[in-house]
C-alpha cells in the first residue's frame, strides 16, 4: 500500500527547546529568518493553577490542502506518501499559497520560491531531522498506513489532536495530549 | 477569566512576513475591477441602445479598460517573486485556483476588449488606423458583430470583476476573506468606480446623468453587500467574529470607516442624490472620493485579511 | 547519394536529441512534467565525529563537511551522552564556527586598559609578550602571583601549564559561582560529590523532585533525555520553584515556594518522612550515622511550621513527601546545578543529600548512581614541582575551611591590593567572561585595573577580552583537538575531540598556544608532544586502545558498569564516620551547624522584587548569545513580571523597562513579559544577555545582563560560594 506519512508529537514530553528548529535549519539549508518548523508554548490558567502545552509546529501536510488548490502553476503538489511538496522550478512566488495556508507554515525563500517543511522527503520517508535530534524523543514520524508503525501505535493508544481542526484541512501532524 | 499566554519561539521572522502581499495586490484588484466595470458599462450601453448616439469621449473610454487593466497587471507582475517565470501561469490550468482562472480569463479579455474598442472608433480616429486595422474596426462595428462583441465583453468583464473578489474569498485560511459576498462586492465596486472614472471625462450631459444614476444604484448595492459581508462575519464563529473585529473596533476600523464607508460610499451617495435633484457640485470631487474609496476598500481588506487567521498557532 | 552510414547516425542522434529536448520543453511548458523534489544536499562529503563545546556537557556529535565547510551537526548515536540527539545549542555549532565576529588575529592593547582599543600583531609577538610577563611576575612576586581563570574542556592544557609554572591559583567560576556548594554538601554527607554529568538516574526514577532546577530550560542533553524518559514512564514529578518553569509545566505537583525558604521545606519533608515512617529504615540503619540527632532536629519542623515560612500549604507538603516515600528508593531529588543562591547553599544541598539518604536513593536504581570511568593513564610528563604556595582565594584573616577547589571570586578579590595573604598580579583568562560571571562587576573592574598583566584566550571578543593586554584567538571546538574525555558515567566511555576543519583566520588550538608559551618560559619538558593527537595517541595506547578506531567513531564504549548496591557496588563512604552522615562531624568540628538549619533571609523592600536568574534553552548563557543561528529562535531576554506586580508598577507586556536594584545599579532596557508564571515577589531574567563588548556586533545591546544588578552577594561561610539571589529590583521606564 502507498504509505501515508504522518508526524506524531508528544506535547507531554516536549520542553520547547527548539532543537528541532535549529537542526531543521541546518539540515535543509533554510535561509536566515525562515522557519520550516517552530515551537509554541501555551500556558493556561491563573497563578498557581497553571498548565503548559508545548508544540513543535510545521506544515501539516493536510489531506485537504488549500495551498495545492490555490497554486496557479502546480508548484504546490501532492508528493510521495501523501505529503505536500513544492516544486521550486514551477513556483513563481505569487504567494497565493501563503494566503491559503491556515497554519502560516510557508515563507518566501530569498531565491524567490515558497518554502516549507518537506517532512525531509529527501530521506524518502526514512526519518526527519527534527525527529532524530529531539532530546525528549517527542517527535515520531512514519507511515500511518502501516499498522505496525510507531505512529500508528501512538495514534491508536493515546489521545491526540490536530492544530486548528476548524480550518477543515485534515492535518497529518498530530499532537499527543 | 482564564489567562492564555502564547509564546511563539521565533525571533525577528523577517521572511515569514506578517503581510506578504503589499501594495501590488490591492492596486491590481482595484484596477482589475475598474477595467471590468468599464467593459461592462461601455458594453451595456451598446446593448441597451444599439442605435443610440454616443459621444466621442464615451466611445474612446472603452480603451480605458485595457489600459487600466495593463497597469494592474503590471502591479501584479511586480508582486511576483520570480517575475520572469510569469509564463508558468500559462503552462498549467488549475481549476481550483482562482489565480489560474484569472490568468486564463485575461487571455480572453484582451482580444475581446480590443475588438470592441476598435469598433467604437469612428470618424477621424478610425481614419488614422492602418488599413488592415480599419478593416477590422469596420467588421467589429457591424451591428450584428458589435452586439456579439458587447455581449462577450460584458460577460468577460463580469467574470473579471467577480474574479477579483474570488481571488481573496477562495482563501478559507483567512477568515476575513472567506465570504462569497466578496465577488459581487468587488464587481459592484468595480462598476461604481468605473462610472466615477468615466464621469471625470467630458462625456455629454445625457451620458453624465446616466452614469451618475447608475453609480447611485451601484453604491446602494455596494452598501447592501457590505452590510451582508459584515452580517456574515459577525454572525459566524469566534474566528470570523475576531476577523470582523479587525474592521469593527480593531486596528483597521478608522481607515475603513473613514475612507471606504464615509468617503467612498456615504458622501458620494448623498452628493449624487443631491445632484439628481439639480444641485451641481464640483465635477471631479465625488468621482474622486469614489475612486479613493474603491482603492481603499481593497487595500484595507487585503491588509486586514492577512492579519486575520485561525487560532494563534 | 553520398550519405554514409556514419553521417546518417549522426543526424539520427541529433534529431533524437532535439526531440528529447523539445519534448522536455513542451512537457515542462504544459505542467505535465513530474514535479521535482529538492534535496538540500547538506550531507556533505565527510562526516567527522567529535564532541560539543557549546556548553560543558560534552555530547558526542557528528560534523558534516561539504567542500571544506561544516554544513550541519548531528548527535553521535554511539556517544552515551548524546545517544544521537542534541539540544538546540549543539545543533547550532556552525553558528559559532562561522560567527563573523570571531577573534581573527592576536591583539595587543594600545590605549588604557578596558577601552577595547587593540592592534593586531603576529603570534610570535603576542606569545613573547605573554612569556615575558609570566617570567617577570614569577621573578618579582613568585609564580603564585599569576592566576588562571578557566572554563571549558580546552582548559586542560592551560591547567597543565600553570601547574608546571608553579601557580596553585587555578580557578573556574563553575565552582564558587555555580556547583561548588552542592559538591561540598554531598561530600559532607556521602563522602562523594555529584559531579558532571550528574550521577542521577532519572531514566529509571519513579519520582523526580526538582528544587529550582529548570530542566528543559537548562538543556543538559542526557539529563533532559532522562527526564523525558522518566516522564514517559509516568514518574511522579515534583517541582519546587517560585516560577512556573518548563519543568513545572510537566509536574504533578508544583510548589511555588517563597524564594529563600527551601531549607524549611526540606526539613518539613524530612519531618513527614520520619513521623509517618516513610523513610527507608533498613537503609538508614545500615548506612547512616546520626539518625537520632536528625529525628530530634526535625521533630518540630512540621509542615504546619513550614507553611508560614514557605507559603506552601501543609497538605501540599505532606502529599509530596508521601509521593516520595511511596516511590523510594527510586527517587531523584535533583541536587541542582547553579546552586549559589543565599549563602547557606552548602547547608541546603546537604539537606537535599539527607533527604536522598532518608529515601535510600544513594546507590540505588532510579536514584543516585555510583558510576566509574574507563582507565586512561596519564601522559608521562615531568612531575610538577611543589613550591608550597597557598592559594590566594581566601580573604585576609579568613578562611573557607571546607572548600575543595579554588574560588574564582576569591582570586579576583585577591587582585585588589592588600585584600588577601598576597596580591595576585597577573591573570590568564581562558574561555570565561569574568565581568558577566563574577558577582559585583565593579569589584571585578577594580581588580582588572590593579593587574600588572592580563592575557585573554577566547574564540569571541567577549567583555573580558576588552580588558586584556594581549588577546589570543583560539580555534573553535570544531577546529581543534583537546584532551580525551573519559568521565565517570553509568556507561563509561572515552571520547575524542578532533579537528573537523582547519582553524579559520589566524586562530590556533589551545594545546598549541599552551605549548608555545611553555616553550618560551623554559617549561618545554612538560610539553614534549608534537601535537595534541600525539599526546592522545600515547594515552590511548597505554590503555590498550586504538586511536584511529576512536577517531573514526568518536567514542570507545566500555561495558555498562555496576552503579548501584544491588548491582554489587560496595557501600563505602569516605566520611569521618565511614557512614552517610546525617549528622556531620566535620561541619560540627569546623564550627558550623552539623545539620541544616533554616534561617530567614532578607526580604524585598516595598516596591522591589527578588531578582532570580536562569537560562533559556537556546543559549549557554553569554557564550552563545552572539550565535546568529541560535539567536533566530531567541535574540534577547525578557524580564518575567507577574500580572499583579506589573499592574502595580504600571508596566505593560512587551514594553521596555530598566531594572534598578537596591543599590541603584541599572540594567540595560529589557522587554517585559507579563505572566502568571511567577510569584509576585520575584522577577526572572535569563542570564547571558546584555552584552556591552563592541566586538560582539550581534549580541551587543540585546537584552539585559543580571551581573550589573548583582552588587550584593551572600558568601557561603563553609566553602566561599557567592549566593546571588539576594538582590532586589524595581522598574524604571526605558
Amino acid at each position: 500500500m502507498e504509505p501515508r506519512y504522518v508526524m506524531v508529537l508528544d506535547t507531554r514530553r516536549c520542553v520547547a527547546c527548539s532543537a528541532c528548529v535549529i537542526v531543521c535549519k541546518t539540515e535543509n539549508d533554510v535561509p536566515e529568518g525562515g522557519f520550516r518548523d517552530w515551537v509554541v508554548s501555551e500556558t493556561r490558567g491563573r497563578f498557581p493553577a497553571l498548565s503548559t502545552e508545548n508544540r513543535s509546529l510545521r506544515c501539516n501536510h493536510c489531506a485537504f490542502a488549500p495551498c495545492i488548490d490555490n497554486c496557479p502553476t502546480g508548484a504546490s503538489h501532492r508528493g510521495p506518501g501523501g505529503t505536500v511538496q513544492i516544486d521550486r522550478v514551477k513556483c513563481t512566488g505569487c504567494k497565493n499559497c501563503i494566503s491559503a495556508c491556515p497554519y502560516d507554515a510557508r515563507f518566501v525563500h530569498p531565491r524567490g520560491f515558497i518554502d516549507k517543511c518537506t517532512f525531509c522527503m529527501h530521506r524518502k520517508g526514512a526519518y526527519t531531522a527534527c525527529q532524530t535530534v529531539c532530546p525528549t524523543e517527542c517527535i515520531h514520524f512514519g507511515d500511518a498506513n502501516d499498522p505496525g508503525s510507531e505512529v500508528s501505535r501512538l495514534l491508536a493508544t493515546r489521545d491526540h489532536k490536530v492544530v486548528a481542526p476548524e480550518a477543515g484541512t485534515r492535518p497529518r501532524v498530530h499532537y499527543l495530549v | 477569566m482564564a489567562m492564555n499566554e502564547i509564546e511563539i519561539l521565533k525571533a525577528t521572522p523577517h521572511l515569514a512576513r506578517e503581510h506578504w502581499w503589499g501594495w501590488e495586490i490591492p492596486v491590481y484588484l482595484f484596477l482589475g475591477g475598474l477595467a471590468a466595470g468599464i467593459m461592462i458599462l461601455t458594453s451595456v450601453r451598446v446593448l441597451r441602445d444599439p442605435e443610440g448616439e454616443r459621444s466621442e469621449t464615451f466611445r474612446l473610454l472603452s480603451w480605458l479598460a485595457p489600459l487600466v487593466l495593463s497597469i494592474g497587471m503590471f502591479a501584479l507582475w511586480l508582486d511576483l517573486e520570480r517575475r520572469w517565470d510569469v509564463p508558468r501561469f500559462y503552462l498549467a490550468f488549475r481549476p481550483k485556483a482562482p489565480m489560474s482562472w484569472g490568468a486564463w480569463i485575461l487571455l480572453a479579455v484582451y482580444p475581446l476588449v480590443a475588438l470592441f474598442a476598435l469598433g467604437e472608433l469612428r470618424g477621424r480616429w478610425r481614419d488614422r488606423l492602418a488599413p488592415r486595422l480599419r478593416a477590422v474596426a469596420d467588421w467589429a462595428d457591424a451591428p450584428a458583430i458589435k452586439r456579439r462583441l458587447a455581449w462577450g465583453n460584458a460577460a468577460v468583464g463580469t467574470l473579471l470583476g467577480i474574479y477579483t473578489g474570488v481571488l481573496l474569498s477562495a482563501m478559507s485560511a483567512r477568515p476575513l476573506w472567506s465570504s462569497a459576498v466578496l465577488g459581487p462586492l468587488f464587481l459592484t465596486s468595480g462598476g461604481s468606480t468605473a462610472a466615477a472614472l468615466m464621469l471625470l471625462f467630458r462625456v455629454d450631459e445625457r451620458e453624465r446623468r446616466g452614469l451618475s444614476k447608475l453609480d447611485l444604484g451601484l453604491i446602494c448595492m455596494e452598501v447592501a453587500l457590505l452590510g451582508l459581508f459584515f452580517l456574515n462575519l459577525m454572525t459566524g464563529s469566534d474566528t470570523s467574529q475576531r476577523a470582523g473585529g479587525l474592521l469593527l473596533g480593531g486596528p483597521y476600523t478608522a481607515s475603513f470607516f473613514g475612507l471606504v464607508v464615509f468617503g467612498g460610499l456615504a458622501v458620494p451617495l448623498f452628493g449624487e442624490a443631491r445632484e439628481m435633484r439639480g444641485h451641481n457640485g464640483s465635477r471631479w470631487f465625488l468621482p474622486l472620493l469614489i475612486l479613493i474609496g474603491g482603492l481603499a476598500l481593497r487595500w484595507i481588506l487585503v491588509a486586514a485579511g492577512q492579519a486575520s487567521s485561525w487560532n494563534a498557532l | 547519394m553520398g550519405w554514409s552510414r556514419r553521417s546518417f547516425l549522426k543526424i539520427g542522434a541529433g534529431a533524437a536529441g532535439g526531440l528529447a529536448l523539445g519534448g522536455g520543453l513542451i512537457s515542462d511548458w504544459y505542467g505535465l512534467d513530474a514535479p521535482r523534489a529538492t534535496d538540500p544536499e547538506t550531507d556533505g562529503d565527510r562526516v567527522i565525529p567529535t564532541f560539543c563545546e557549546l556548553c560543558f556537557w560534552r555530547c558526542g556529535v557528528l560534523a558534516y563537511v561539504k567542500n571544506g565547510r561544516v554544513t550541519k551537526i548531528k548527535g553521535n548515536p554511539e556517544h552515551p551522552l548524546s545517544r544521537g540527539r542534541l539540544c538546540p545549542r549543539g545543533a547550532g555549532g556552525t553558528g559559532l564556527l562561522y560567527d563573523p565576529d570571531r577573534l581573527k588575529t592576536p591583539l595587543v592593547r594600545v590605549r588604557k586598559r578596558g577601552e577595547e582599543a587593540f592592534e593586531p600583531v603576529g603570534w610570535d609577538d603576542a606569545l613573547d609578550r605573554v612569556a615575558e610577563a609570566m617570567q617577570r611576575i614569577k621573578k618579582e612576586h613568585g609564580p603564585e602571583a599569576f592566576a588562571l581563570f578557566q572554563h571549558g574542556y580546552g582548559s586542560s592544557w592551560f591547567n597543565h601549564l600553570f601547574h608546571a609554572y608553579g601557580s596553585p591559583n587555578i580557578a573556574a567560576p563553575s565552582y564558587a559561582q555555580c556547583r561548588g556548594p552542592r559538591e561540598v554538601g554531598f561530600q559532607m554527607t556521602f563522602g562523594d560529590g555529584v559531579g558532571s554529568p550528574e550521577r542521577i538516574d532519572m531514566e529509571r526514577a519513579d519520582c523526580i523532585v526538582l528544587i529550582g532546577s529548570h530542566l528543559g530550560e537548562n538543556m543538559h542533553n542526557t539529563q533532559v533525555q532522562d527526564f523525558a524518559r522518566g516522564l514517559g514512564r509516568g514518574a511522579r514529578i515534583i517541582v519546587v520553584d517560585p516560577r512556573f518553569s518548563t519543568a513545572a509545566g510537566k509536574a504533578h505537583h508544583w510548589l511555588p515556594i517563597k524564594p529563600g525558604t527551601d531549607i524549611a521545606l526540606l526539613l518539613a519533608w524530612m519531618n513527614v518522612l520520619i513521623e509517618e515512617n516513610l523513610y527507608d529504615r533498613d537503609y538508614v540503619e545500615a548506612y547512616a550515622y546520626g539518625f537520632d540527632q536528625l529525628k530530634a532536629h526535625v521533630a518540630d519542623k512540621t509542615p504546619e511550621w513550614a507553611y508560614p515560612r514557605t507559603g506552601l500549604r501543609p497538605e501540599a507538603i505532606r502529599e509530596t513527601a508521601r509521593a516520595m516515600g511511596a516511590a523510594k528508593p527510586a527517587v531523584v531529588v535533583h541536587p541542582g546545578r547553579r546552586v549559589t543562591w543565599y549563602g547557606d547553599d552548602t547547608q541546603r544541598t546537604r539537606a537535599i543529600a539527607i533527604l536522598a539518604a532518608l529515601l535510600g536513593s544513594w546507590g540505588r536504581a532510579g536514584g543516585y548512581l555510583l558510576p566509574s570511568a574507563m582507565k586512561l593513564p596519564k601522559f608521562p610528563y615531568l612531575r610538577y614541582e611543589e613550591n608550597g604556595a597557598v592559594t590566594a582565594d581566601r580573604p585576609k584573616g579568613g578562611d573557607y575551611p571546607l572548600a575543595d577547589a579554588t574560588l574564582a571570586s576569591g582570586l579576583c578579590n585577591a587582585t585588589v591590593p592588600g585584600s588577601s595573604v598576597y596580591d595576585v598580579k597577573g591573570w590568564m583568562v581562558y574561555g570565561t567572561n569574568l565581568p558577566l560571571t563574577l558577582p559585583d562587576p565593579a569589584n571585578t573592574a577594580r581588580a582588572l585595573q590593579a593587574l600588572d598583566f592580563i592575557v585573554a584566550i577566547d574564540v569571541l571578543p567577549a567583555e573580558i577580552c576588552g580588558w586584556a593586554d594581549v588577546v589570543l584567538p583560539e580555534a573553535t571546538y570544531l577546529e581543534r583537538c583537546d584532551e580525551l574525555d573519559a568521565p565517570a558515567y553509568k556507561e563509561p566511555f572515552i571520547a575524542v575531540r578532533q579537528e573537523v576543519v582547519p582553524p579559520m583566520y589566524e586562530s590556533k588550538p589551545g594545546w598549541w598556544i599552551a605549548r608555545e608559551i611553555a616553550h618560551r618560559i623554559g617549561l618545554e619538558g612538560y610539553f614534549p608532544w608534537a601535537d595534541s593527537m600525539e599526546y592522545a595517541k600515547d594515552r590511548l595506547h597505554a590503555a590498550g586502545h586504538d586511536c584511529d578506531a576512536l577517531r573514526a567513531t568518536g567514542v570507545i564504549r566500555g561495558p555498562r558498569v555496576p552503579c548501584t548496591y544491588e548491582e554489587g557496588v560496595a557501600p563505602e563512604f569516605s566520611t569521618p564516620s565511614g557512614k552517610i552522615e546525617l549528622y556531620s562531624t566535620s561541619l560540627a568540628e569546623a564550627g558550623f551547624d552539623p545539620m541544616p538549619v533554616y534561617t530567614p533571609h532578607e526580604e524585598a523592600p516595598p516596591g522591589y522584587h527578588r531578582l532570580l536568574v536562569g537560562r533559556v534553552p537556546t543559549h549557554s548563557f553569554g557564550r552563545t548569545t552572539n550565535n546568529r543561528l541560535l539567536s533566530e529562535v531567541c535574540d534577547e531576554n525578557e524580564v518575567w513580571v507577574s500580572t499583579a506586580a506589573a499592574r502595580e508598577a504600571g508596566i505593560e507586556h512587551g514594553s521596555r523597562v530598566v531594572l534598578v536594584n537596591q543599590d541603584g545599579a541599572e540594567s540595560m532596557p529589557v522587554r517585559v513579559k507579563v505572566t502568571e508564571r511567577i510569584r509576585d515577589d520575584s522577577v526572572f531574567l535569563a542570564h547571558g544577555f546584555g552584552h556591552t563588548a563592541n566586538g560582539l556586533t550581534f549580541a551587543r545591546g540585546r537584552g539585559a545582563d543580571d551581573a550589573v544588578l548583582t552588587t550584593r552577594y551572600a558568601v557561603d561561610p563553609i566553602m566561599g560560594g557567592t549566593g546571588i539571589n539576594v538582590n532586589f529590583v524595581t522598574f524604571k521606564r526605558a
